[in-house]
């Protein structure tokens, strides 16, 4: 386990970054912005229009944190806890969840709570559990 | 004009999950985790980004069209199902595992981050593997 500082102006205003991007991409491509929407539609695009917006997207998010490490001199933290077989565990649940779920923290939690959706309030009240449920069980049950 | 914008919108979203702490496991798996390292850092990310996007989709969809679609693509059901449910239980099971969600992964692979690039290739096995069983049984059930 690592300590991580609490942090609540960046992380306030990062996520009013987050909502910021959410509200241009509505206003502009009338499109959802949600990380899991954007994937698939990649993956299975419609049309070749369809699929380079979210691939410009796409490039922009990658482009994020090298933005941030020309103005502030440094790289966002990515400290990962655990080990690498998890990784490749938690990635391909992940993977099957959204699918099914058809949404995730960006889509339901933020853009579809926005609009009171029942679909992502459910949704993301539901992945918000069984998230908490699992770290517990991870850190304090299996002592992991 | 549209590529431009898309990529600038996916740039504020880079860059706001990067300042926000989402894109880094170690601060995500410790918001969930109150029995021991607790940050509650994430729950500020959540709030800037839902005060943001509720107020400006309020304002938004009172428009008639978005500024460069014929019109607002936004999700219609409201009733709640197992898939929904079930995928995003499955989901927070993964993302308690990894700690990353797709929104916070898309944008840490521009960290250059071995890790992020090895999770992010097992989400879309996940997600490949979860669109080839809803074919499957959605085949099924029209040959029943």
């Amino acid at each position: 386990m690592i300590e991580t500082a609490f942090t609540p102006f960046q992380s306030l205003g990062g996520g009013a970054l987050i909502g910021l991007a959410a509200v241009l991409l509505m206003g502009t491509m009338g499109r959802i912005m949600g990380a899991t929407g954007i994937l698939a539609g990649l993956m299975q695009p419609a049309s070749l229009s369809d699929w380079s917006w979210r691939a410009a997207v796409l490039l922009g998010m990658v482009s994020g944190p090298i933005v941030v490490m020309l103005i502030t001199g440094e790289m966002p933290a990515v400290q990962v806890p655990i080990s690498t077989t998890m990784l490749v565990v938690g990635g391909f649940i992940v993977g099957i969840g959204v699918t099914y779920g058809a949404g995730c923290t960006s889509g339901h939690g933020v853009c579809g709570m926005a609009r009171l959706s029942p679909r992502s309030i459910a949704a993301t009240l539901t992945f918000m559990l069984t998230t908490a449920i699992t770290v517990y069980l991870i850190r304090h049950v299996f002592g992991a | 004009m549209r590529l431009v914008l898309s990529y600038l919108i996916g740039l504020v979203f880079g860059v706001g999950i990067s300042i926000s702490g989402m894109a880094n496991p170690a601060k995500v798996l410790n918001f969930f985790d109150v029995a021991g390292t607790w940050d509650p850092s994430l729950a500020f990310v959540m709030g800037g980004a839902l005060i943001v996007t509720a107020l400006g989709y309020r304002f938004i969809l009172r428009r008639p069209s978005p500024m460069l679609a014929t019109s607002f693509q936004l999700p219609t059901r409201r009733d709640l199902d197992m898939p929904l449910i079930g995928g995003s239980a499955v989901f927070g099971i993964g993302w308690g595992i990894a700690g990353f969600c797709p929104g916070g992964a898309l944008p840490a692979l521009g960290t250059g981050r071995s890790e992020v690039f090895i999770f992010v290739a097992a989400l879309l096995v996940g997600i490949i593997a979860a669109k080839a069983l809803q074919s499957m049984s959605l085949r099924t059930r029209k040959v029943a």
